[in-house]
This record gives structure tokens, sequence and C-alpha cells, in this order.
């Protein structure tokens, strides 16, 4: 309908994108519209876009039907200004001269929300950051005022907080223009605050199709509910959680900074980038402690920095404890003999399960690779440990045979974490090893997690930018933005009374997957900008930030007192 | 689809839930890269067709001796300059079987060139399975029965003979043996060097890579004909052919290696950023474990594509030095020698096909150019 938004849902493998890029015809080489019909309603005459020859093709794509992808850096080319490239669109379908386009380009990027227009005109994509880079392109989608928009995932790679402006901006649009829009997504939440009729596909096929209020209030097909019954949520606490014990630690970091310094060309002075500034973290022995923040706020440096992969700036200190009786270990300065060691009892398990695994070596050459390095056990005894982890995270020992690239995602994932678990250790950290799987993937991956931690009684170090997967799998929650820890409770206490304002914006932007609560995006905007737009307690001008206080029992916030 | 009362359609296929675990998903992927990259590799025909074609050329070398009519300096005064004989079926509406006619040489003195004669009443049958001049089977086994043989009183010159009456085809045939696996020798040498410093450099980064990028840009500028020149017009010409053949084969590949070390680190800077890579470093796997066990086997693909692109480079590079008589000398044969014998325009005027030795050259070319291109295009089967 026009004016309306479709969303098509399904998780990868299930055919959304091609169905969308054959409205286009944009299909790859290989493949065949076989059967059906796509109409299209173009100002009262209804086009067979399955039969129209290329030139008018051509001249609807962009005009009447245009179309945003999911990963910007590569849908925009790197070798052209924005401006250019925005502007190329009404120079294929419009009559304008050069200066005129660039008038109505320049009022589109104000239109999209870029506060200095000329000086995106002027940018380069890579110079911009990929909430702005979305932006653009929905600008480029829309300077020729199109009927039809298909967003294909458009918020998939961004934050949270960006991804609730992208789609704060497209739901403007829409009612401004009275264009319709099929949003494709994987996330029941982005459904829920934008659409009106939903379709819900699995393996190519329709699941459950209808007006959104009434797939996702009531889901009448089992692959809906199931899809609903994966999708993480943030709870509604009821009262805080008492707060934790730091009395066991088995991982310190203390007053941790590290710096780069990137050398500018020619004469300029050295830029230094400060990947974190002082945080300070605690993790006690058998519980999960989650550091949860966006892109460039420093977790993964943390990560590294804990696993001893890099070295923190002097005055850091990264305290390791393997057992209760045993002594520390400085991280940021060990010996040989200590690496090695430590190598054996802290783990990493990492974000993308498909460069994971080596393709070459089959599964259980990459899962004895740990034992062969540290010279543990005769080759059947590796065999047999191989089995048994296999069995602990839940495949068959049968797979040992086979190569890594014949399994889904969390499969692999599942390979990685049983990989990690061949040398028996006592840490393990995650690095968002959640992120790249669906929806129901991730819950079972949770799970696992959670009962791996359980029956061995290991400690995680967890990192994520989604606060309700981490809802569930941690005891206690750290908020990371640009470097600082910003807030840091258990979680219950977090949901409960979330004081910081970049908290309450991350909550805030978590889509629910409830139609009758949309995104607050007053609240987002708030949190998100700049510190010097927080609330007095907590506003900041540059890097003197405040100390981070505890307000309550277990709940720090870096604020004013 | 069926249609509920407030306006949705549920697909009414029945739906379960439980999925295995362990089943793969693409079982088509489970198998060893090799498999891989053949299947792949399969449906560039080009790509398949020169590679047969190369195969059956390398497995014909041990056996050129027994193919071949004559030894490669098996001189005849009497047919200097022979035209190329054909091969008969019938004579004068009778099926006889293959036989050449005889031909006699006569002397020009008004054009200065020999002139030959057929006899086309008298077929001499060609002999198969017959005794010829000795040669070694394998490099090793001595034996004197050749494929087919000229009958007495006749030649068999398939592609004529050159200015000493030695028999062309032979020779091309001998020639390969030298010609193709020069390239071979001067691939590994290029290889083991390339592929040491291009590790290296790639996985340290820093001050070692910065001295090996320097050492590759000097050898790369100085200029590539005049030193390979040098080199082998300072072999003492004492040696023996064949030592002279693996000192010219190991000088191409020693000037060669700067270029695969370059592919070799570019292909380490992308590959050492790949996760598995981290994995195993941060499990204490040392660098020569990751570089061997992890780096190289995803690497190997794209070297061995790289060397048969490389190794026409040597092929050609040895003819070029035999050609101007500073590689292999008589009485080695190579395609680059029988080349030296067709210098002047004389010969390739009145007596052109002393030039043969070309086509064989060009085909070899093509076809590892061809093989080069079908492999990279196959390459790497996990992105689709």
């Amino acid at each position: 309908m026009p004016g309306e938004t479709l969303a098509l849902v399904g998780e990868s493998g299930s055919g959304k994108t091609i169905t969308c890029r054959s409205v286009l015809r944009i299909l790859p080489a290989s493949a065949q519209i076989r059967s059906g019909s796509i109409n299209f309603d173009c100002s009262g005459k209804v086009l067979d876009l399955r039969n129209l020859n290329e030139r008018s093709m051509r001249s609807i794509r962009g005009n009447q039907i245009s179309m945003i992808f999911q990963e910007p850096m590569r849908s925009l080319s790197p070798l052209h200004r924005l401006g250019d490239q925005v502007s190329e669109v009404l120079r294929l379908h419009r009559d304008m001269r050069p200066s005129e386009a660039k008038k109505t380009v320049l009022d589109t990027f104000e239109r999209v929300g870029f506060p200095e227009p000329a000086r995106v005109w002027r940018a380069y994509p890579f110079e911009m950051s990929g909430g702005m880079r979305q932006r653009a392109m929905i600008a480029m989608a829309m300077v020729a005022k199109p009927d039809l928009l298909i967003a294909d995932e458009p918020t998939t790679a961004l934050d949270v907080t960006t991804q609730a402006q992208v789609l704060g901006l497209i739901k403007d649009l829409q009612k401004e223009t009275g264009m319709a829009v099929i949003l494709v997504t994987h996330d029941l939440g982005v459904v829920a605050n934008m659409a009106e009729s939903v379709v819900v596909m699995n393996k190519g096929r329709v699941m459950e199709r209808g007006p959104a209020p009434a797939v996702l209030g009531d889901p009448a097909h089992g692959y809906t509910k199931k899809l609903f019954a994966a999708a993480p949520i943030i709870p509604e606490v009821a009262a805080p959680a008492r707060a934790e014990k730091h009395d066991d630690l088995i991982l310190d970091l203390r007053n941790v900074s590290k710096t780069y310094t990137m050398r500018a060309g020619g004469w300029s002075k050295p830029m230094t980038v400060t990947a974190c500034h002082e945080v300070n973290l605690e993790l006690q022995r058998g519980k999960t402690l989650a550091v949860v923040g966006e892109s460039g706020s420093g977790k993964t440096t943390c990560a590294r920095i804990a696993l001893g992969a890099e070295m923190p700036d002097p005055g850091g200190e990264v305290v390791f404890t393997p057992t209760k009786d045993a002594p520390p270990v400085k991280i940021n300065a060990m010996s040989f003999t200590e690496r090695v060691s430590f190598q054996r009892q802290a783990q990493m398990v990492f974000q993308d399960p498909y460069s994971s695994l080596s393709p070459r070596m089959r599964v259980q050459d990459a899962l004895t690779e740990p034992m062969e390095i540290h010279n543990l056990g005769s080759r059947s005894d590796r065999r047999e440990k191989a089995a048994e982890m296999l069995r602990w995270v839940g495949l068959d020992p049968s797979m040992l045979g086979r190569y890594p690239h014949a399994f889904s995602g969390g499969q692999r994932q599942r390979l990685s974490i049983a990989r990690a678990l061949t040398l028996d250790p006592v840490l393990l950290v995650c690095d968002e090893p959640t992120s790249a799987l669906d929806v129901s993937v991730q819950e079972q991956i949770l799970c696992l997690l959670e009962d791996i931690r359980d029956r061995v009684g290991l400690s995680y170090l967890f990192i994520s930018h989604d606060l309700a997967v981490v809802a569930r799998i941690a005891d206690e929650v750290a908020v990371m933005r640009q470097g600082v820890v910003v807030e840091q409770a258990p979680p219950d206490t977090l949901f409960y009374n979330p004081r910081h304002p970049y908290t309450k914006a991350l909550i805030a932007a978590q889509p629910e997957p409830d139609v009758s609560r949309p995104i607050d995006l007053g609240l987002v905007a708030k949190g998100a900008g700049k510190p010097s737009s927080w609330p007095d307690a907590f506003r900041f001008e540059g890097v003197a930030a405040p100390a981070l206080t505890e307000l309550e029992p277990g709940h720090k916030v870096r604020c004013h007192v | 689809m069926t249609q509920l009362p407030d306006g949705r359609y549920v697909d009414d296929a029945p739906y379960s839930d439980t999925t295995d675990l362990s089943a793969l998903e693409r079982s088509d992927m489970d198998a060893p890269n090799w498999v891989l990259v053949w299947r792949k590799f399969k449906r560039h025909k080009l790509g398949l067709i020169s590679g047969i074609f190369l195969l059956l050329s390398y497995l014909m070398l041990p056996v050129a001796g027994f193919i071949a009519p004559y030894t490669p300096n098996e001189r005849s005064a009497d047919y200097l300059y022979a035209p190329p004989q054909s091969v008969h079926l019938w004579h004068e509406g009778e099926f006889i079987g293959p036989f050449v006619y005889p031909t006699t040489a006569t002397a020009d003195l008004v054009n200065y060139r020999w002139t030959y004669e057929t006899d086309t009443t008298r077929p001499m049958p060609l002999q198969f399975f017959c005794d010829g001049d000795q040669y070694k089977l394998f490099g090793l086994i001595r034996s004197d029965t050749h494929l087919f043989c000229a009958p007495e009183g006749a030649t068999i010159f398939l592609w004529g003979s050159d200015r000493l009456g030695r028999d062309v085809f032979s020779r091309i045939l001998y020639g390969a043996q030298l010609s193709l696996t020069v390239g071979l020798i001067g691939i590994t040498v290029s290889f083991a060097l390339g592929i040491f410093f291009g590790s290296i450099a790639g996985y340290f980064g820093g001050k070692t890579d910065w001295v090996i990028n320097r050492v590759i840009e000097i050898l790369r500028s100085l200029p590539e004909l005049p030193l390979w020149l040098a080199l082998s017009a300072a072999v003492p010409s004492n040696w023996s052919p064949v030592a002279v053949f693996f000192i010219i084969s190991i000088i191409l590949g020693i000037l060669d290696w700067p270029g695969l070390a370059r592919a070799v680190r570019s292909k380490f800077l992308s590959l050492r950023e790949e996760e598995y890579v981290r994995a195993a470093e941060m499990m204490g796997a040392k660098p020569g474990r990751v570089i061997r066990r992890h780096l190289l086997p995803n690497f190997m693909s794209h070297l061995i594509a790289s060397a048969t692109l490389s190794i026409p480079a040597m092929i050609l590079g040895e003819t070029a030095l035999s050609f101007l008589g500073l590689g292999l000398r008589a009485p080695a044969v190579s395609w680059g020698v029988m080349l030296n014998d067709a210098q002047n325009l004389a010969s390739i005027e009145i007596y052109p096909w002393t030039a043969i030795p070309m086509l064989p050259i060009i085909f070899v070319v093509l076809a590892f150019n061809f093989l080069g291109d079908g492999l990279r295009a196959s390459l790497d089967p996990y992105k689709s």
C-alpha cells in the first residue's frame, strides 16, 4: 500500500534479499525468475516488472523504486565524493543543471540530518562514520523522491543508538513524502517499530503474512513463535539485585589505559588515539562480567589486554589468579613460563565463526591443535579429548573427520567453543560470540555458554554491543563509551534503575518486539550525543571526565557528586 | 496458505522445529581443498585442455627417445636441409599402410641450395618397434627400440632436417626434455627463496619487512637480460652440458624470486588478520608453526597459480639465452639451441622448417598461461 511499511522478516538464507533484488531485477547472473509476477503501480499504470524491457527498468531504478543496502561502505564508491555520487541520481533521471542539482542535493542532506551539508558534499565515504554513511545512502535513495523504498537490512551493521536514529529518519521521511517502504530485517523489534504489515519467511517460503499487530501480538505459525521466543529483550525487573562480592578475583584490570600513536604523514605531529582510559574491571571467580559498548568504545582492546595480546600503557596492571591459592600473575609483565601456563588457562572465543577455523584443517586437527602446541597427551588421548569436547558442545563426534566449511555459522561457533575448552581453561574471554549469528542460533549458543560455565565453573569476560544479549548471561555489566566505563552494576540493578544518560539511551534504543512500545527517540538522542549535552551531573568537556562513584552498593556511575 | 479471520495468511505445510545439530549444512564443501579447487577448475575448459596437454607433454619426456625415430645428434651427410616428408597410406589407389617415398638430394649450384626429388614409384613402408640408434630410456635404461623408424634406403624426416642432416622432429622431442624441465628446476629454487623471504617479511612486519622489501626492490630494478647474459657468460665453457643446464636453471630461479616473495608477502599480510591465525597465536603457537600449518596451506593454491605463470618466463628465458649462444650449447639440444641454427635469414627463407621449434615454445607457453589462468579462477572455493 502507498505510505505503508512492509517488513520482510527472516533469518539468513530465507530468501528475503533475493526477493527484494528481484523487484529491481538486480539478481546475480545465475539466478532466474521462474514463475510468479511482480506488479508495480506507477502513477496509476500497473507495470509488470518481470517482463519490462531493460530500458524502462533502468528508468524506474532510482527514480520510482530505490534501494538502500546493508553495508554502506561497500555500496558507496570510495573514489568519488558523496556530493557527486548523490547528484548522479539526478543527472540520470532529471534534466537539471549542475547548480540546480547541487541545491537539491544539499537540501536532501539537510533533510536527512547532516549538520553541515556543504562539508558532506565535499567528503569521501571513508571519512564518514557508519551511521553517517547510511544517511548518505538514504539521501541518495531519496533525492529523486521515489514511490517505493526498499531497505535491505539498513541498520544491521550499525550501533543500536545509530540504528534508532536511522529508523526514525526513515519513518519521518515516509510520513513526509508518503512513499511506501519494504524493510528487510531479521530483528522483530525493528519490525514492531516500523511496520504496518509483516511477512515472515523461512527457507524461501512465506510462513506467515498479515498486519503487524496481529502477527506480532499473537503469532500463529510455529516459526514465528520460535523467532519470538529467541529474540533477546531487556527484561522488566521488579527489584535491583544485591551487590556482587569481589573477594576472590580471577582477573583484575587496574588503571588500564591504551593509547595508539598514529604517524600522520609528513610534518604533522603524530596523532594519539585513546582506545581506553583508566579502566578498572574486576572479575569474580565463577562469574560473568559483561563489557557492553558500541563500536569505538574500547571493549575489544580491553579484552585483548586482558589476554596479554597487547600491552597496556605504563601504570596499568592486569592481575590474573588462576586458582584460589595460586600466586597472582601480572599479565602485562609475564615471563616465558608464566606466559605458556597462562595460555593454557585463558582462552578466547572469537566473533566471526566463518574465519575462526582454518578451512584447510579438518575438525579433528583444529580441535587437537591446542594440545599439540602444548605437547599434551598422546595422539589417541588428544582424539579422545576432542571427541569429548564435541559432545559437550552438543555435536556428534562423527564430525571429527569433516571440514569446517561444511557447517553453518552456529555449528562453527560451537566448534570454536569446543576448541577453546580443550585445554581446560579457567577463564574464557568471549569477544562478541553471537553478533554474526542468526537470532535463534544466538539463543542456543548463549544457552550452551551458560551450561558450560555452570558445569565446569568457568569465569567469563563477555564482550558485546547488545545489552539484551548480556541480560541473561551476565552477573555484572560494565557499560563503556569511548574508552571509559560509564556505568557498572549487576544487570538487574542496571535495568531497574539506569542512571547515566548513555545507559538510558542504550536501553531505550533497544527495539522491542511489542507494537505498543516504540523506541523513544528523544531519550536516545539525549544520551547518544556529546557529553556536553548531558544533564549537569554527568556533563564534562574534553577529557575531564568525572570519576566513577559508587551511588549504591554494587552500582557505580561516572558522575559529579 | 490458510487465511485466518483477522486477515492473516499462514503457511499450512507442516513445520517441525527439530534440527539435527550435527547435520552438514553444505555437504559439497566437506572435502579437502584440492577437491574443491578441482571441481571448479574442471569447468574452465581452456585451462583443462591446457592442463591435459602439458601433462601429456611431461609424461612423454622420459620416453622421448622411444618415440623419436632418430637420436638428436645422428647426422646424415646425404640429407642436409631435407624438407619435411609426408607419410602416405595409399599408393596408386592401393592401401599399403604407412609408408614414405625415398628422396634424393642434389646440389643446386646456381642458387646455393639443396633441392630434393621424391621418387614416387617406390613406396617404402615404415617399420614399427624397430631397432635404431641407442638412447637411454628414463635416462637410465639403455635401449635401441624405437616406435617407428625409417626403412632401409629412405628417411623419415617428419619435420625436415637441419644443416647437419639431423632430424628436426627427433630433436624437438629431445629438446623438450631440457626446455620443459628448466622451468621446473628454476621454479623450485625461486619458490624456496621466495616463500622463505616473503613469509618472514609478511609475518613479522616491521624492520624485517622493511629490509626485505628494499632487497626485493633493488633486485627487481636490475636489468634482467644483461644480468642473465653476464651470469651465463660467466659459466666456464669446459663444463658438461648437464652442469651448464643446471646452472642456467638455478640462475633463472635466483633472479625470479623477488616477484614471488612480493606475492607471498602481500598474501601473508592479509592472511595474518584472519581469526584462525590470531586464535593459533593466542593458544601459544610459535611463528614457525603458524606459518607452516595455518598460513602456507591457505596460500598454496595461489603459489601454484603464480608458479604456472612463472614457468613460461623461465622457458622463454632459457630459449633466449640459448638462442644467443650463451645458454645451452651443442651437443645438448633444447629448443633454444635449435633456434640458434635458424638465426640467419637464408635458413628461414629457404628452409623454413628450421624455425619449427618456435611452435612448441608458443604452444607450451600459451598452455601454461591458460592453465595458470584457470587455476587462479578456481582458487578460492570458499567464497561463492
